[in-house]
């Protein structure tokens, strides 16, 4: 069977210990987690989790059902097929000498990547984007001496207004007192890189 | 009115309709135990080791089918659990574990009889909480029991810090459970039913696969109606015993590595399967690739995650069986399989596994079928793991729901006495037999003393063959009759059970065997019988590990002296 990466969107309880029974199920049912990255969602009291993980399309399956079977996970999807925006980021640490410095400059533009500390012989590159993109980037950059690299794994969020792991609606509406900016025009889905 | 953590525990579990519980006191639980006495209503089954206390709220909660509790001090007492737990949760028993735990300020301390339970039973556990506040006691508690029962039943542990039983709080009991993250799915997509239906009444060669499921759901009814409805023989699982009656025309034994032969014929040359509550466990299935290769398979369960685990099905129904099952039959239309049902019939006639060879010696079948007819199949059947749990399996007939209770998904040896306590205390009105083999009996051979102290009256029968039977027969089947290991020194049980109190008996001929199920049965209180039978007999038929089910081993032709005067029912 062909197996490819899948991403799975989970929102679950924040709780002491979830992260753990997830990756403990993982482990257990020997389910291969490429990455997974958990922070707030936009309800309180709820975290979201992005999991990658590969497999044939029955293991994927057998994975979302016993994730669902987990108490505090709420709701969880596989957004593979779906039209969203995933992103990862990176921080790169990479050996620069004068020489080599304007060069690496140039390459992170390209990227449309940032340096964000500068030290006598070293940089550090923040790179956001899709897997490619930042695959792309640390290859490039090898050649002149990663020093540390880390990576965040991939979050992920369905395009369009309400996405489809939107629990209920809620039940008040704040006021907001600014006035709103105006929405920015979205005529294309933004580039991936 | 403030009550303290203890007392909110305990006011909980009597609302939960607890009538007992089975543990063993300790150091982080005593705030729990000196509270217990103001609750005279929760019966406190003191037991001899922690794992019996799982073990019997386990056997307890599949006699009744209520959930079962248990409850045990931190650390060792924790751990001891941890196999009796384990046990329920791939039978999908519904339990409530309750653990004491260190106090909150030594937490993560490494302290005296500290370990994380918690993180332990994480993968053997429906759900599991650690409460830190007196406050969230009767939330936990409420949640942990709807867990427990509500959907595929299962294991649920309660650790609480020994602090944390003595917090005084306001009591307030919630009146509902709120888990937006756990809902099971109660009813069956109709388009799913409907197909279902159309594959069932188009069948030429339908069967029903039975499994505990049907047990748990209480669907006895349903079940039998769509079988007679239309006329499909029914199989079960090794836990779906009892289900179905096993004396109905249409009962077809059960399935798997030591099923009946026509069982297995019968899933292998189906044309429609119907498995309801059951999960494919590799013993049922054999070689999975292999499997029912004719069928179209319809899976109804309740637990989505069992659906296209292990065999592809071609009719998902997610649901409790009892609905779906209702749903279902309005749409089955009449039918007679009488060419199917005569194919059946003579495979069982080709193959007839159950029917007690003619020896002159003890053999182990013969003594599980004297006990069946010396009880006209009236007892609960609580077996251990190994040969002595197939016998019972193959040569009693369960005509009951619930009347054989057996460690299945994880095959636990010294199972049978502290599961025969539990079911002994949920169905005080019941016969109940513990059939042992002399390995897994002395495993858990201390619980006699419950028995005792309890004043259960259960009986006992050990089929003694001097060998961890099974693997021994394994051993000589497939490991070139190297016996290694598996010869068993035992001692004498008699004397064992005269020790404790225990009126017991050793019989060695054949002659006395029913003489004396007689005698165990006439004895008012437990009663142990030592039957020692012949040391090599082998369970069969067998299906080889990872053969399928086709390729079964049936007993050699030389021991096969069946006399036309034992009927096979």
């Amino acid at each position: 069977m062909k197996t490819t990466k899948h991403t799975l969107v989970a929102l679950v309880e924040d709780k002491p210990g979830v992260l753990n029974r997830i990756a403990s199920l993982f482990r257990r049912r020997n389910f291969n987690i490429e990455s997974i990255a958990v922070g707030q969602s936009e309800q309180s009291g709820l975290s979201r989790m992005t999991i990658v993980v590969d497999g044939d399309d029955a293991k994927i399956e057998q994975v979302r059902k016993q994730l669902d079977k987990v108490v505090e996970v709420i709701k969880i999807m596989d957004i593979t097929d779906e039209e969203s925006v995933a992103r990862e980021l990176a921080l790169i640490k990479v050996r620069a000498t004068p020489s080599t410095r304007g060069e690496i400059i140039q390459i992170v533009d390209i990227f449309r990547a940032n340096i964000v500390d500068v030290a006598v012989d070293s940089l550090i590159v923040e790179v956001t984007g899709d897997e490619d993109k930042v695959d792309s980037l640390i290859e490039l950059l090898r050649g002149f001496g990663i020093r540390e690299l880390t990576r965040t794994g991939r979050i992920a969020l369905t395009r369009g207004s309400a996405g489809p792991l939107l629990v209920e609606e809620p039940k008040e509406v704040k006021v907001l007192r600014q006035p709103l900016k105006p929405p920015r025009e979205e005529t294309e889905s933004p580039p991936d890189w | 009115m403030k009550k303290t953590g203890a007392q909110i525990l305990c006011e909980c579990l009597v609302r939960e309709g607890v009538e007992v519980i089975f543990g063993y006191p300790g150091g982080a639980v005593l705030p729990l135990y000196d509270t217990l006495p103001q609750y005279p209503q929760l019966r406190h089954v003191l037991v001899r080791h922690e794992q019996c206390a799982a073990h019997a709220a386990d056997g307890y909660a599949r006699a009744t089918g209520r959930t079962g509790v248990c409850l045990a001090t931190s650390g060792p007492g924790a751990t001891n659990l941890v196999t009796g737990i384990a046990n329920a949760y791939l039978d999908s028993s519904p339990m409530v574990a309750i653990t004491g735990q260190v106090a909150t300020p030594f937490i993560g301390k490494d302290a005296f009889q500290e370990i994380d339970i918690t993180g332990i039973t994480l993968p053997i556990t429906k759900h599991n909480y650690l409460v830190l506040n007196a406050a969230d006691m009767s939330k936990v508690v409420r949640e942990a029991f709807y867990i427990a029962g509500a959907g595929r039943p299962g294991p649920v542990l309660i650790d609480i810090p020994r602090d944390v039983f003595q917090q005084e709080t306001e009591f307030i009991y919630p009146e509902r459970v709120d888990l937006p993250g756990y809902k099971p799915r109660l009813f069956g997509h109709p388009t799913q039913i409907k197909k279902a239906a159309e594959l069932i009444n188009g069948a030429h060669k339908p069967l029903i696969i039975a499994g505990r499921g049907v047990i748990i759901s209480k669907a006895f009814a349903e079940l039998r109606e769509l079988a007679e409805k239309a006329q499909i023989p029914v199989v079960t699982t090794l836990l779906g015993i009892g289900c179905f009656p096993e004396t109905h025309v249409l009962s077809f034994g059960w399935l798997g590595m030591h099923g009946m032969v026509y069982a297995n014929k019968a899933v292998q040359d189906a044309d429609v399967i119907v498995a309801i509550g059951m999960r494919f466990d590799d013993r049922a299935t054999g070689m999975v690739s292999s499997f029912a290769p004719k069928a179209q398979i319809i899976h109804i369960d309740i637990d989505p995650a069992e659906i296209g685990k292990n065999v592809r099905v071609d009719v998902p129904i997610v649901g409790d069986v009892k609905n779906v099952l209702q749903v279902l039959n309005e749409q089955i239309i009449p039918k007679e399989h009488m060419e199917w049902l005569s194919q059946l019939e003579q495979w069982r006639e080709e193959h007839p596994a159950l029917t007690v060879r003619e020896t002159e010696c003890l053999i182990p079948q013969y003594v599980i079928r004297q006990i069946y007819e010396v009880t006209h199949g009236e007892a609960i059947v609580v077996t251990g793991v190994g040969q002595n749990q197939m016998w019972a399996a193959q040569f009693f007939f369960y005509d009951k729901p619930n009347s054989l209770i057996s460690s299945g998904g994880l095959g636990t040896m010294g199972f049978e006495l502290p599961g025969a306590i539990g079911a002994k205390i949920g169905r005080p009105e019941e016969t109940v037999w513990c059939i042992a083999g002399d390995g897994g009996f002395q495993m858990t051979i201390q619980e006699l003393a419950t028995i005792v102290q309890e004043g259960l009256d259960i009986k006992i029968a050990i089929i003694n063959n001097g060998y961890l039977g099974m693997v021994r027969q394994w051993q000589q089947l497939f490991y070139g009759r190297r016996y290694v290991h598996t010869r068993l020194w035992g001692p004498d049980f008699v004397k064992i059970a005269d020790a404790y109190g225990i009126a017991a008996l050793r019989v060695t001929d054949k002659k006395l065997v029913t003489s004396a199920i007689e005698k165990a049965m006439e004895h008012r209180g437990p009663f142990l019988i030592d039957f020692v039978v012949e040391p090599e007999e082998c369970v069969f038929p067998i299906v080889p590990p990872g053969a399928a089910l086709t390729q079964f081993i049936e007993m050699p032709q030389e021991d096969r002296v069946s006399s036309q005067s034992q009927q096979q029912r």
